[in-house]
Formats: structure tokens, C-alpha cells, sequence
């Protein structure tokens, strides 16, 4: 009894960290301080279950935990910032897959309704977030193609699947042992609904998908600690599915979709937008680097090509430049710009850019109309005019970074091959834009050292 | 009773989490997340007991119960240590240098 109350306790304290870790780690200046407090509670509440008597045996402890720390001490150290996605998709996957395994060895005790259902719950979300991000990671990593997979009968198979796991659920939950069948097709099933789930969802939707599956391996998380009556993995859990569940909230938002919409249907499907015409103004570096020396305001729009490219060291370089010119420069971010929320912040800080030159879209589209040069790097749908104007485009209401008010826009891309969404964007025929073709970090370091010259 | 004690539990955590992160701003959404993802590591504390429930649990269950932790500490581990690596680049005009 008296250890059952000091760990309680200890996990009292735990969960006072995470939380005051979390509300620190909302802030840029106080995060990283933020994060080291919630690491501190995640210590705490390890420390005091590795003390209870009910840890009988080490040896196994020890071999998991480090084959643990040595996989993790490595990933984190050795992966490059622009695998950044894929990372976190790992992560997630593998919390969810241990909430998978907490739920299934809990069958092993005494096993009542409450520990059935719940077991169910945690095989359940965990299992799908295992193997949605599995899929996720193959998709940001290119190891699968990116692409929206959509076949016929799609929803057909998937209400099939659905159908047969809750019928499987329930027969488990009537008679629940550790070797059930109806287990092990519980298991099989949410790991495929997990990939069918996945596996129609584009790559410029994974910001969406992403902290979807964040959400998920805190509520798997959860679902455990029910299951195993554990109060901290209750509290930890739900905090992290709560705050998933709010960034994939404002995800959506920033692409004027629903979540249901984002989760099932492919994009880009259904409508035909308006074809544009029109033509095309190239530019070159040459000339691009002379109205940028003349320019007195910089705004840099970056996408997912820039993080392809490569180019943010250049990019930052190329804007440390110009406000040594006396250009005032800043960098404006949307918020579904790249493959995770926050990607191309993460991106241009290992850039050495300062966040408070990092200007979201909100505060970016009034004072457009002011700035002189609008450089657009990688980006595609996320300054796509059509979105305001043409009802018939699949992306029509989206908010968009309107660089097309800009008095100049430079758009740096490869070929005039469209966007993710496959739709024409009228930007590049605007009078005010011109064509910089060509690698990002290619045009970018021939601006430099025209520059320099 | 205890059901409902965890219920509680659950919906006031759950309160709490929204009202934490909302008005996060987007510069800092990445490492929030990977932040959290380490936070949902904590099922590494029901992998240790697991795995450290001794002779008398099946083969099976130990078995599942090390590798939940091997899973839960990477998330853990690696969850941290990204999150931190990729804040420390965070700077503002004035740290630099």
C-alpha cells in the first residue's frame, strides 16, 4: 500500500512537469526550456515505477531499454533537419506500437470487462498509429510514392475492414483471454486500417496526417493506462492527444478543409479548375539579383522545394545580403508550407534565420501590397492565386499567402510543371511576376555571387 | 468508482491540453510536436512493469513487455533529444553568434 501511494505521488510531481513543460514549450524563448522540464517529469515518473516492488526481475529492463537508448541516441543525433518528417512519424509509430504491446500484456492479469474494452482501445489506436506511420515515413521519406493512392471500391474495402474489426472487438471483449483469435485479428485488422488509412492521403496533406498520428500515439498512450489502471500515463496521454488534436485542427484550417475531408478523399479529384493562359515572363539570375539590390522590402515565401533543394542556407545567406544592403527582409511562413507543421521554421532556424523574421500568414498578408519583391521558393498552392478567385479550382477558399499584391514577385522553380494539388497556378502569368527556372539553390547562389560582384 | 475517478482524470487532462496549446504560434509548431511525441513515451512506464514482472509471467508477455520498451525508449529518448537539438537552433536576432 505504501508503495502504491509513493508512486502516485511521484507521479503527482511527473505530471506537474509535463504540464508547465508544455505551456513553456509553446513560447520560442522559454521552449527549450520547456522541454527539458517535461523530460525531468518523464525521469521522475520512470524512476518511480523502476523502485516498485512490483518490478521483480531487471535483466529484461535492461536489454530493452538499451537497445532503446542506443537507437535513439543515434537517431536523433545523425538525422539531417530535412528528414525531420519522417523522424517524428517514426517516433509516433513506435510510441503507438509500445501502447499496442502495454494493452496486449495487460491480458496476461486478471481480465475484466473494463480491462477488455480498454485493452481493445489501446490494440486498437495503437496498431493504427504503428502502421499509419509506417506508412507515413515511407511516404515523407519517398521510399513509397507520395502520391494520393486511390483505387475503386475504396471505401467499399475500408468499410469492410472497419466492419470486421469492431465485429471482432466485441467478440474479443465477450470473451477475452491473452490467445484469443479474435485478438490477433483485432491486432491484424487495426494495422491494416492503419495503412488503408494513410495510403490515400497525398504529400502536401501530411502536415494534417502527421500531428493526426501525434494525437493518436498520446491517446493509444491513454487507452493503456486504462487498461493497466496507470493515472500518469493517463494524464501524459490525454495532454498529448489533446494538443495533436488542436494542431491538426489549425492544419486543416490553414487548408479550408474538414478533417473527414482531408482524411477521405483523394485530392484534387473531383473538380477541373479553369485553365489559364497566358505567358510567361522569365527572368534571369543576372537581373533578378539588380531589381532585388533596388529593392528597400524583401519577402521570401518558401515550400516544400526549398527543403528538396536544399536551398535554405542560401536562401539565408542571400537575405543576410540584402539587409546588409539596407533591405529590410523577411521570411513569410504558411502554415501548411512542407510536409509537418512548423517544416519550413525548422528549416530556415538551422539556417541561422532569426524567428522573429519568420512572419506568419496573417500578419504578412495586410502589409504585402508594400513590399517590393515577393521571392517565392518551392512553393506552389500555398500562393496560388485561384484560390480566391476560381470557384472551380479544388483549392478555392483556401487561405493563401497573397504575394501576387506584391509589385513584384520572383518565382523560383524548376519547370512549369503544377503544383502537388495538379492544378494551373495564374500567379505565374501575372504581369508583376517573373520566372527565375531553375535549381532553387542553383538560382539562388548565382544571385549571391552576382551580389557580391 | 475507480472507472469514474479515471474518467475524471482523463476529461480534465484532456481540458488542460487544449487550453495549453492553443495560441501556439506556427514558428514553433514543429518542435511542439516532436515535444509531445516524447511525452507520449510515457508508455514506457507501463512497458517497465512489463518486462520487469519476473519469473512468474509467461515467456510471451516478457517477451512483448521488452520490446514495448525498446519501442517506448526510443520514442522517449529520441523524442527529447530531437526536440531539444532542434530548439537550440532556434534563435532570435541578438543570441546569434
Amino acid at each position: 500500500m505504501l508503495d502504491h501511494l509513493y508512486i502516485n505521488a511521484a507521479y503527482i510531481v511527473a505530471a506537474a512537469f509535463f504540464i508547465f513543460g508544455l505551456k513553456l514549450l509553446g513560447k520560442p524563448a522559454t521552449a527549450r526550456k520547456g522541454n527539458l522540464f517535461s523530460a525531468v517529469g518523464m525521469l521522475i515518473a520512470i524512476i518511480a515505477t523502476l523502485l516498485s516492488n512490483q518490478i521483480l526481475d531487471w535483466n529484461w529492463i535492461l536489454l530493452g531499454v538499451a537497445i532503446g537508448i542506443v537507437i535513439g541516441v543515434a537517431a536523433s543525433r545523425l538525422i539531417a533537419m530535412t528528414a525531420m518528417p519522417e523522424m517524428v512519424a517514426v517516433f509516433n509509430g513506435l510510441g503507438g506500437g509500445a501502447s499496442l504491446l502495454v494493452g496486449w500484456v495487460a491480458l496476461f492479469g486478471t481480465v475484466n470487462l473494463f480491462v477488455a474494452i480498454t485493452v481493445v482501445l489501446s490494440i486498437l489506436i495503437g496498431g493504427m498509429t504503428f502502421s499509419g506511420s509506417a506508412i507515413a515515413w515511407g511516404k515523407l521519406s519517398e521510399t513509397i510514392t507520395s502520391r494520393a493512392l486511390v483505387f475503386s471500391g475504396q471505401r467499399f474495402v475500408n468499410s469492410a475492414i472497419l466492419i470486421a474489426l469492431i465485429t471482432c472487438a466485441v467478440m474479443f471483449v465477450l470473451e477475452p483471454a491473452h490467445n484469443s483469435p479474435y485478438l490477433y485479428a483485432v491486432i491484424g485488422l487495426a494495422c491494416l486500417l492503419g495503412i488503408m488509412a494513410v495510403i490515400p492521403i497525398g504529400g502536401a496533406d501530411m502536415p494534417v496526417v502527421i500531428s493526426l498520428l501525434n494525437s493518436y500515439s498520446g491517446l493509444a498512450a491513454c487507452a493503456a493506462g486504462f487498461a493497466i489502471n496507470n493515472v500518469i500515463l493517463i494524464v501524459a496521454g490525454s495532454l498529448v492527444g489533446a494538443a495533436g488534436f488542436i494542431l491538426t485542427n489549425v492544419m486543416c484550417k490553414a487548408m479550408n478543409r474538414s478533417l473527414p475531408n482531408v482524411l477521405f478523399s483523394g485530392f484534387g479529384a473531383a473538380k477541373a479548375a479553369t485553365e489559364v493562359d497566358g505567358e510567361v515572363h522569365p527572368i534571369s539570375a543576372e537581373d533578378a539579383t539588380l531589381i532585388l539590390e533596388a529593392a528597400s522590402s524583401v519577402a521570401f515565401v518558401p515550400g516544400y522545394g526549398m527543403a528538396v533543394a536544399q536551398a535554405q542556407h542560401v536562401l539565408c545567406e542571400l537575405g543576410e545580403l540584402l539587409e546588409s544592403n539596407g533591405t529590410e527582409v523577411s521570411y513569410a511562413i504558411h502554415p501548411v508550407a512542407g510536409r509537418m507543421p512548423g517544416h519550413m521554421n525548422v528549416l530556415l532556424a538551422e539556417a541561422n534565420v532569426s524567428y522573429d523574421q519568420l512572419i506568419e500568414m496573417d500578419d504578412i498578408n495586410p502589409r504585402l501590397d508594400s513590399i517590393d519583391v515577393a521571392v517565392v521558393i518551392g512553393a506552389n498552392d500555398v500562393v496560388n492565386p485561384a484560390s480566391r478567385t476560381d470557384e472551380n479550382s479544388p483549392i478555392y477558399g483556401m487561405p493563401i499567402i497573397n504575394v501576387d499584391q506584391a509589385k513584384t514577385v520572383f518565382v523560383l522553380k524548376r519547370t512549369m510543371a503544377s503544383g502537388f494539388a495538379g492544378i494551373d497556378n495564374p500567379l505565374f502569368f501575372g504581369s508583376n511576376t517573373r520566372m527565375l527556372f531553375g535549381d532553387a539553390k542553383t538560382s539562388i547562389s548565382s544571385m549571391i555571387s552576382e551580389f557580391k560582384t | 468508482m475507480e472507472a469514474i475517478f479515471l474518467g475524471l482524470i482523463l476529461l480534465l487532462s484532456i481540458f488542460l491540453g487544449f487550453e495549453l496549446i492553443s495560441k501556439v504560434p506556427a514558428t514553433i509548431h514543429t518542435p511542439l510536436m516532436s515535444g509531445a511525441n516524447a511525452i507520449s513515451g510515457i508508455t514506457l512506464v507501463g512497458a517497465l512493469l512489463a518486462a520487469g514482472a519476473g519469473a512468474a509471467s509467461p515467456r510471451l508477455a516478457i517477451l512483448l513487455g521488452v520490446i514495448a520498451v525498446a519501442f517506448a525508449t526510443i520514442n522517449v529518448v529520441g523524442g527529447y533529444l530531437v526536440t531539444d537539438r532542434m530548439l537550440g537552433m532556434f534563435k532570435k536576432r541578438g543570441d546569434k553568434g
